[in-house]
This record gives C-alpha cells, sequence and structure tokens, in this order.
C-alpha cells in the first residue's frame, strides 16, 4: 500500500504554462525509462545520476506526446524520500492527462489524495510538528476526493457501473457456490455462457472508457445552461463555444429530442452544457412549455448563461428568466451589441443582481471576459474545483482500464482451458476495480452474494 | 468458619471439553510436555460427531491437510475411520481439490479416545467445569459443578454446544446439548461475571432413519474414489485403499415443500421460540423452502453413520419441525415413503462468545492464560473447531513455555484466515470455512500444507524429526526439478514436432524449455516425460508439486506479490492496550472500532469494518510521529 509507484499531476490544471507529472515510488525511475525518449541516443533514465535534468520527448509507442524535461532525484534525497521522477511538460490540461494516463499505464497507479505528502513525512522527511497538519490534509483532502468523485460521476453512469457490479458478483458467486458444494453446483458449460457474459461487459466497459477519453465520463462537469428568449443568440453562444475548442467537443444527442447538450473545456475548465433548445426550436408552440423545460434545466444547473438580445425591449420571456436566476449562479450576456442596443447595461445588472458582459456571439466579442467571469466563479475555492475534476476523471479512467484488462484475462484463462476457480480471481479484480470509481470496497460482498443467490449446504 | 474441604489438584493446561477442538487442544499440549488435564461431560463422547458422518469438504479438507502438517490428530484419526472417501472438484484447479470423507463415527469416537487415553502427560476427566479463576486478570485455575478445584497456569475452553444448550423441535424443548447428553448450565455466568460478552447461537442437524426402511431403487448412489488419498501426510497411501460403502442421493419436491409451507406456524424458527441466530450455508430444510421458494426441489444425501449401525443420516434435511410433520415431510421423498425416524431432527441453541475478544493467539485479551476453540468461538464445523483447538493447545502451552505465540496469517493457511476472521470481522452467525474466503488460496492449496506448515508444527515440537527431514528434502526437491526443467531447452526436431502433434498441441517455431511445455494446457510434467532424457526418479508427491508449480506459475507469482505487500502491513504491530481516542483525526466510528477490537497490525486494522483507507493513513502518520518520540528518549 504504501511501497508502490505513485503519480499524479503536480501543479494546477490550467491552460497556460509548465505542467508536472511527479511520480514516486521503487518502480518511478523504470516507469520513466518506458516513456521517455532522450534526445542523447540511448541514454536511459535508470543510468543517469540522481538530482540531473534531461531534455527529451515523451512518447506513446512511436507518437511523440510532448516535448519535456525530466528530473530523476533518486531517495532518500528527494521529497518523499523515494524515487521520484518529475516529467516537465508544456502544460495544457489535455497534455498533462494524457502524459498521467501514459504514467498509470506503464506501472504507477494514481495517488491518493495527500499521498506524496503523508509518504515524505512517513519516510521521515518532514518535521514532526507538522504530523498533525499531515493528518488534517489526509481529512480533508480525502474527504472532498470522496465527494467529488462521486459527485461527478453522472447517476446514469453510477447506475451502470454497479449494474456491471452486480454481473460480476453474480457471476463469481455462482463459481464459488459451485466450488464450496460441487454435487450440487455443476459447472458443465458454465465457460462458454461465462464467456459471453465477458464479452458483454467487455464492450459495455470499452464504450465507458472511449467516452471517458472524451470527457462525456464525466457528465456534469460544472452544468451550464443557456437560457434566452428566441432569437436571443443562444445558438450562436454555444456554437462560438464549441468551436472554441473543437478537438474534444462531442455532441450528445439529447435524452429527448428537443435539448442539445456539450461538453466542452474552456480554458482548461470543463463544462456540460445544456442548451434549452426547447425555446429554440418550439416559437410556433405555447411559450410557456418551453420555459417551462428551461426552469426545470436551470434547476439543476451550477451555471446559467442567460443570454439578452441588446437589439430588443426586454418582454414577459426575460421577467420571468430573471426571476428563474435570482438564487442561481449566472453570467448575463448582452448579445448582439454589433446592432444598436434599446437596453441599458446598468439597468440589465440592477434587475437580474448579476454580472452583466456585453457580448457579440457574431463577432466573439466579449469572448474572453466570459472566460475569466467562469474562472472567477469556480476557480477561487482553496480546493480547486477543477484539479480534481480532471484527477478524478483519470482515476475513472485507470480504474476502467484495469477492470477491462481484468476481464480480458478471465477470457484468456476460458480460451486456455484454466479450471473456473481461477476465473474467480480475476473476476473479483474487476468488480473491485470498478468500486472504487463509485467508492465501494469490497467487503463481505462475495459471501453474502454466495449466501443469497444459492441454497447452500446440507 | 471451616473452609469447604475439596478435592484440590494441579496441572499445567486445563481443556475444557473433549469435542474435536478439545481433544487437539489437549494433545497438543501433553505432547508439547505439559501436564493437561481435559475435561468432558461424558468420556463416552469424545470426538463425538453430533452432526454429520463425515470429515473434510470443500475448505475443511483443507483444514485437515493443515491441522495434519502442524502435528495435529484429525487427519490421522479420519484415515482410521473413514467408510468412503472422495476427492471434491477434480475437474477444477489444484486449490479447490479438496478431501471428505464418510466416517464410521463410532469408530472416529473410539479411535481418538484411544489415542487421548495413551498419551503421555494427558489426563481425562468426566466433570462439568463451572467456573474460572481468575486474579488479577490472570487464569489461575477451574473449579468444577462438585465443588473441586483444578489449579492451572493456562486453561482452554472447548465448550461447543454445551454451554446453556436447548434442543427444540416443534413445541418440544430439552435442556440438553446433543443427542441428549449433559449440558453445561454454569460456566456461562462465570464468564460473564469475568465481563466476557456472550452470543446466542443456533444450528441443526436432521433425522436419522433406519436404513431397512429405505428403497434404495428410487435413489443414486453415490461411491468413493477408486484410488482413495488419505488426509494425513504420514498416512501410508496403500493402508487406505479398503472397500467402501456407498451414499445416496435423493430429492424433496413439491408436496414435501407443501408440507413444510402449511406446516411453518408450528416451526419454532418462524414462530420466534428460536433466539440464537442460524448459520446461512447449513440452512433448514424450511428455511430453504421458505428463502428459495423457485427451487422446485433439493439434494438429500442418504449417508450411512457407520459399519455396525443401521442409522442413516439424510444430509440436507435438517428441521426443528414438530415429529410428525417431520414423518410427513420425509415419507414424501423418493425411496423414503415408509421410512423410520431413529432419531429426530431438531435444532440446538447455545452461549457462545463474541470472537473479537481474542487474539489471532485465541487467548483472552482481558485473562491472560485463558484460551478458547472451536464453536465456544462462534464458528461451526468438525475441522474448524479442530483448527482452533489446535492452535489454542499450542498457544496455551508456549505461553506456560514463555515463548511467543504460534499465529498463523492469511496467506499461511486456511487456519490463518479462519481465526483472522473471527478475531477481525463482525460475527452473526456460525462461522463455516470456504474456500472463497481465502483470498491466496492458490498458495494455500491442500497438496501443500505440508510444505506451508510442517516446519512451524516442528518449531512447536509437535513433529518428528524424520518428517521434517522429509519435508525439507522434497522442497528442496521441487525447487532442483523446476530448476532443471527451465533449463532443459528443446528444439523443434521432427520427433518432438510429432510428439506435440499426437496431444494436439501446437508445433514448435522455435527452441524452448521443457517448464514451459508444461504450461500448455493439453500437456503436463508427465506427458512430457518422454522428451525429458535426464529426467530423475521422484516421489508423487514432488512430481505434484513440480507439476503445479510450473503449470500454474504466472498466477502463482502474481499472488505472492500480493502476498508480499500484505505482509508489509502484517509487520507494522499495533499495542495491543493502545486508547484510539488518543488520536485526534480520526473518525469516530473508527475510534469506536478499534477499541472494540485492538488490532494487533495495521494489517488487521485495515480489514476492521468501519475502519477507512483515509484512518489507515492517519493511523500510520501518528505511528510515524509516536516512533520518533521514542527514538528521542532512548
Amino acid at each position: 500500500m504504501y511501497h508502490d509507484t505513485i503519480a499524479a499531476i503536480g501543479t494546477a490544471m490550467t491552460q497556460s504554462g509548465i505542467g508536472i507529472i511527479r511520480i514516486s515510488g521503487d518502480e518511478a525511475v523504470a516507469v520513466g525509462d518506458r516513456i521517455f525518449r532522450s534526445k542523447k541516443k540511448g541514454k536511459q533514465l535508470s543510468q543517469v545520476k540522481s538530482h540531473t535534468i534531461h531534455y527529451g520527448h515523451i512518447v506513446d509507442g512511436d507518437q511523440v506526446v510532448d516535448e519535456v524535461l525530466v528530473s530523476v532525484m533518486k531517495g532518500p534525497h528527494s521529497y518523499t524520500a523515494e524515487d521520484v521522477v518529475e516529467i516537465n511538460c508544456h502544460g495544457g490540461v489535455l497534455v498533462m492527462k494524457r502524459i498521467l494516463e501514459l504514467v498509470l499505464r506503464n506501472g504507477a497507479r494514481p495517488a491518493e489524495a495527500g499521498e506524496f505528502t503523508k509518504r515524505a513525512f512517513l519516510n521521515g522527511r518532514m518535521d514532526l510538528s507538522q504530523a498533525e497538519a499531515v493528518i488534517d490534509l489526509i481529512n480533508s483532502k480525502n474527504d472532498f476526493a470522496m465527494k467529488s468523485a462521486v459527485r461527478q460521476l453522472s447517476g446514469k453512469l453510477s447506475k451502470k457501473i454497479r449494474q456491471l457490479r452486480e454481473k460480476i458478483l453474480y457471476e463469481t458467486a455462482f463459481i464459488e457456490s459451485a466450488l464450496d458444494d460441487p454435487e450440487h453446483y455443476s459447472t458443465e458449460g458454465y465457460s462458454q455462457k461465462l464467456s459471453e457474459v465477458m464479452d458483454e461487459l467487455l464492450l459495455e466497459i470499452k464504450m465507458m472508457i472511449s467516452s471517458a477519453d472524451n470527457g462525456r465520463m464525466l457528465s456534469e462537469g460544472i452544468r451550464t445552461v443557456i437560457l434566452g428568449k428566441p432569437n436571443a443568440g443562444k445558438s450562436s453562444l454555444l456554437n462560438l463555444l464549441v468551436g472554441e475548442d473543437r478537438a474534444i467537443v462531442t455532441e450528445i444527442a439529447g435524452t429527448t429530442r428537443d435539448t442539445l447538450e456539450e461538453q466542452i473545456l474552456l480554458d482548461g475548465i470543463g463544462l456540460h452544457i445544456v442548451d434549452t433548445a426547447g425555446i429554440r426550436d418550439t416559437e410556433d408552440m405555447v411559450e410557456k412549455i418551453g420555459v417551462g423545460k428551461a426552469v426545470q434545466q436551470a434547476e439543476e444547473a451550477d451555471l446559467i448563461l442567460y443570454v439578452v438580445d441588446s437589439s430588443v425591449e426586454l418582454d414577459e420571456n426575460d421577467r420571468q428568466i430573471i426571476d428563474m436566476i435570482q438564487d442561481k449562479r449566472a453570467i448575463v450576456l448582452l448579445n448582439k451589441s454589433d446592432l444598436e442596443s434599446v437596453i441599458d447595461n446598468d439597468m440589465l445588472c440592477r434587475l437580474t443582481n448579476k454580472r452583466v458582459i456585453i457580448f457579440s456571439a457574431k463577432e466573439s466579442y466579449g469572448l474572453t471576459e466570459l472566460k475569466h467571469a467562469i474562472q472567477d466563479m469556480f476557480d477561487h475555492s482553496e480546493l480547486n474545483f477543477n484539479d480534481e475534476w480532471c484527477l478524478t476523471s483519470v482515476r475513472h479512467k485507470q480504474a476502467l482500464c484495469n477492470a477491462c484488462e481484468s476481464l480480458e484475462m478471465v477470457k484468456q484463462s476460458i480460451e486456455d482451458g484454466m479450471p473456473e476457480d481461477f476465473y474467480s480471481i480475476d473476476l473479483m479484480n474487476a468488480y473491485e476495480q470498478l468500486g472504487m470509481i463509485i467508492g465501494e470496497a469490497v467487503e463481505d460482498d462475495l459471501v453474502d452474494e454466495i449466501f443469497s443467490q444459492f441454497c447452500m449446504g446440507k | 468458619m471451616e473452609k469447604k474441604r475439596v478435592l484440590e489438584e494441579s496441572y499445567d493446561v486445563a481443556v475444557v471439553g473433549a469435542g474435536h477442538a478439545g481433544c487437539e487442544a489437549a494433545l497438543a499440549a501433553a505432547r508439547m510436555g505439559l501436564e493437561t488435564i481435559m475435561f468432558t461431560v461424558s468420556v463416552d463422547s469424545i470426538a463425538l460427531m453430533p452432526c454429520n458422518p463425515n470429515i473434510g469438504g470443500s475448505s475443511k479438507g483443507h483444514l485437515v491437510r493443515e491441522i495434519d502438517a502442524l502435528g495435529g490428530e484429525m487427519g490421522k484419526n479420519i484415515d482410521k475411520t473413514f467408510i468412503q472417501s472422495k476427492m471434491l472438484n477434480q475437474s477444477k484447479g489444484p486449490a479447490v481439490h479438496s478431501l471428505r470423507a464418510q466416517a464410521d463415527k463410532q469408530d472416529y469416537t473410539r479411535q481418538m479416545r484411544f489415542v487421548l487415553e495413551n498419551t503421555d502427560h494427558l489426563t481425562i476427566r468426566q466433570a462439568e467445569v463451572s467456573e474460572l479463576v481468575v486474579e488479577e486478570g490472570i487464569l489461575k485455575g477451574v473449579k468444577t459443578y462438585s465443588g473441586a478445584v483444578y489449579h492451572c497456569k493456562a486453561a482452554v475452553l472447548c465448550t461447543g454446544t454445551y454451554l446453556r444448550a436447548r434442543c427444540i423441535f416443534g413445541d418440544v424443548s430439552n435442556n440438553t446439548g446433543p443427542n441428549g447428553l449433559q449440558a453445561a448450565n454454569h460456566l456461562t455466568d462465570s464468564l460473564k461475571a469475568l465481563g466476557i460478552e456472550m452470543l446466542r447461537f443456533k444450528t441443526g442437524t436432521p433425522a436419522r432413519v433406519d436404513r431397512r426402511s429405505i428403497d434404495f431403487s428410487k435413489m443414486e448412489e453415490q461411491l468413493g474414489d477408486p484410488r482413495v488419498v488419505p488426509f494425513s501426510f504420514s498416512t501410508d497411501p496403500e493402508s487406505v485403499q479398503k472397500k467402501q460403502v456407498s451414499c445416496w442421493l435423493t430429492y424433496t419436491n413439491e408436496e414435501t415443500h407443501k408440507i413444510i409451507r402449511d406446516n411453518l406456524d408450528r416451526s419454532p424458527l418462524f414462530s420466534g421460540v428460536i433466539e440464537g441466530t442460524g448459520p446461512r450455508y447449513c440452512p433448514s430444510i424450511e428455511d430453504k423452502v421458505v428463502k428459495f421458494a423457485d427451487k422446485d426441489r433439493h439434494q438429500i444425501f442418504v449417508e450411512p453413520e457407520g459399519l455396525y449401525t443401521n442409522e442413516m443420516y439424510l444430509a440436507g434435511m435438517s428441521s426443528s419441525l414438530p415429529e410428525d410433520v417431520q414423518y410427513a415431510m420425509y415419507q414424501t421423498v423418493p425411496g423414503l415413503e415408509h421410512v423410520k425416524i431413529v432419531r429426530n431432527a431438531y435444532a440446538i441453541e447455545y452461549d457462545c462468545i463474541n470472537p473479537r475478544q481474542l487474539k489471532a493467539s485465541l487467548e483472552f485479551k482481558k485473562i491472560r492464560g485463558l484460551f478458547s476453540g472451536g464453536q465456544f468461538n462462534g464458528s461451526s464445523g468438525y475441522e474448524e473447531a479442530a483448527a482452533q483447538g489446535l492452535i489454542a493447545g499450542i498457544n496455551a502451552a508456549r505461553y506456560i513455555q514463555g515463548k511467543e505465540p504460534v499465529v498463523l496469517d492469511r496467506s499461511q493457511a486456511y487456519i490463518g484466515v479462519l481465526i483472522d476472521d473471527l478475531v477481525t470481522k463482525e460475527n452473526r452467525e456460525p462461522y463455516r470455512m470456504m474456500t472463497s474466503r481465502a483470498e491466496y488460496r492458490l498458495l494455500l492449496r491442500q497438496d501443500n500444507a505440508d510444505i506451508r506448515l510442517t516446519a512451524i508444527g516442528y518449531e512447536a515440537g509437535l513433529v518428528s524429526d524424520e518428517r521434517m527431514s522429509y519435508v525439507n528434502w522434497k522442497i528442496e526437491a521441487i525447487d532442483q526439478e523446476v530448476e532443471r526443467l527451465k533449463k532443459t531447452k528443446i528444439g523443434g526436431n521432427e520427433g518432438i514436432q510429432a510428439f506435440l502433434r499426437e496431444h494436439h498441441s501446437a508445433e514448435l517455431k522455435s527452441g524452448t524449455s521443457l517448464a514451459e511445455l508444461i504450461k500448455r494446457p493439453e500437456l503436463d510434467y508427465e506427458t512430457v516425460k518422454v522428451l525429458d532424457e535426464s529426467r530423475p526418479q521422484l516421489p508423487p508427491d514432488v512430481c505434484e508439486q513440480v507439476n503445479i508449480n510450473l503449470k500454474y506459475e504466472g498466477y502463482i507469482k502474481r499472488q505472492q506479490q500480493q502476498v508480499a505487500q500484505f505482509k508489509k502491513m502484517e509487520e507494522r504491530k499495533l499495542d495491543q492496550e493502545f486508547d484510539y481516542t488518543k488520536i485526534s483525526g480520526l473518525r469516530k466510528e473508527a475510534v469506536q472500532k478499534l477499541n472494540l477490537y485492538k488490532p494487533a497490525s495495521i494489517g488487521q486494522a485495515s480489514r476492521i469494518s468501519g475502519v477507512s483507507p483515509a484512518d489507515i493513513s492517519v493511523l500510520l502518520v501518528y505511528m510515524e510521529q509516536s516512533r520518533h518520540h521514542h527514538g528521542d528518549k532512548k
């Protein structure tokens, strides 16, 4: 538990500046060597002196991920008193995430909250008077990580993971019942059936992994709802925001045909944008229906972007929206600033009691101010919402990959004609990994499942 | 006033109870040279098998092998007295192969009694122990109901199901132990007075019926294995090849279930007469019918109780229904239409302890010199009992000898898993060993119990020099042979390719080793013999280990790595007297649980439910801090 090799992003996850991925533990240098190609041909990190810095590339197979400086600090003269490798990359959320994922795939595991500090302390690198502070750190970080990890997982996904776990547990319990009571439960023909179950589960997990890649895994992010009356420019705003970061934009077909949801990263801040398309598309129908839907969306939102058409007077619709956003975190965008304005900025500000930004979706005017406004709202808390947001997604993905690998091993065991008891080992590993995502341990689940599903004993 | 004159004697160790736990405890202590006295309510019931007539079974067979490797008696005794034997799960991996033997119950009792009566330093005494003598938290002796005082330095409580026992069927309830034997009604009060927390558990047994009233033609015959494998590593395999008896399989049906359902109101289990908590793995037939209502039939194994009796045991039909209902339901079963019951099925309730009051050595945390084992500790089953009895007996002796206790961990033995689960986990029902409870089961095989544990038994003084040197030789021989096979390279010449084709195995594209070939699913150590020119002559048990070690090498290595991690946590010892309220930063629930269990190591602490990984981190930080403070003082 505290001798294996851990990794984490060591700097704030912002778009600019330099990012550091830190690896600590017995395997740190070996992990580094697996993904680092020095400019000097053949230079291995395992052969360099301690406390030296090396220039080269991080590679994923043949593909170069980033140009980096890698420093090697051998224990005990490092922060954690273990072997430490730090990868200084160009920063940027995507690059940092990608390198971290690569590190995890090559033998490290994601660090727990506060774990570097804990190790530093346990290895005698910190003053004893700091013990209380370390304990506080572990507790606060842990509480926060747990909360945010669960919060960040959408209800749909955690339900999915529970279902997957249930299936895995059931199969394991069947195998174990048959082992404990072989005269009662026969495993004849069972491997074929299990192999099919494995295929189903693998397909589902792989789909989750690929959606984790483009950010859909964390459906919540900052749940952002765009409100505004018809023709205020909501779609243009959406297109503008989406266009900002086209590389990782994915369009999710809404659960209902009349909402559109998008995942974007705005300067490293994850936004889950819901366009209340109901208003946009149903002009012919009773306005109230559209507004009703918008109300529902707005109630669930972390952030509301209220788009106001500055070229027309405020009307009943606007007043309803203004009522709606009173108790919410919201930013008002006074759109169409390229046209002649009939709405007074200050008046709107008093009316809504929110920050008002003069905006033109058409001319991309005001976008920088909007980004800053969002950052001000979400980035100021002491525990950086966004860092956790990103790191949790990496942890989740890693757990999914590990679960996937374990289930692949079950399939391999079946193909190799291994006996059934070998399947349980990997099945339970997968079960445990999926449990990490939703914060559930294994405990006595298996024994309980055996007794509740299978009639045991004489 | 003149003091009442009573009988007084002195021993080193007093063992209370002569069931499967008591026998192992007493034998271990006596064989280790300690003067030992064993109490029983009836000398005729030594090593009694009051429930099922078999020893072993899935994971229980492992326990027996481990008991044997450590120098216990159970394996040897069943080898002498079995009447049918099977190796279960032979189509599965080696880790779950498990021996199970049908015993001649009377013979089992008689043979064990013979061994006990002929063991030096061992005294057998028929008496009910009613009180413990404890002074300042140290065990000083035991008193019997007649008033006699037996001074001793250590005691092992193995009271089984006898403490305030009550047998129940229908509305009939008797305050007796199993088979109408006298219950022990007084010791509980003495234990409570000493501050020991008691629980009340329940278990049950099916009816015994007359063989002559059964129509076996309607049942499926269950034969023993053609070649019997002995339980004990020191039993000559040839000595156990003998004529075996059959068991029989039949099933309940809808009619049986209807009778049960119609009479549930007369079942003490459902009417609330029984308060004790029953085991989930061994439910009564009424439990099964209620809980698994969708199952249209349940198995019944009809098993002989011995060679010189017509009594047959109806495995799977334990019940506490009234006797008229028992008759009615049994008679719906094919082959049992005219069945005659000899003994009714019944449920039994008894007092036992909450085992979290014990250390892993099976000594009470609060009372030095007081040990316990078996059903008294909240377990169930003969094998679980014997395993604990052996460890409790060894540690009672070692306590007197001034030696460190023998504590097996979860990576060493099923016995380690059993005891760790008992002392660490919330125990709400009689605990039964299961193979799924052993997370490192690939390493804890019944075939390698001798390799794992003989040295520990030898160190304790329970294993002969001869046995030990054989096992040492065996370990060496296995290693050498595995190494040799890894080094033996073979190329893809025509002879080898033909061999591979013949065994439906892929032909070689380049040279490989014999070890690699053995790993292929379709080949093994035996089949590749023809390719192996320099193979030494090795005994079958060595060959078996070589084959398993090579075939499952990948999995075994993975488990060994997990064990290495596990060991690191086990080695971080905690002070078992520590007050956890002193650590700020632990969550309330964790403090409460840690104070309740007083774990011996960080590893054990991490297995207590309600103690989170963050709490463990806090504990580690605290330990590091206090270690430094102590260092400063020195």
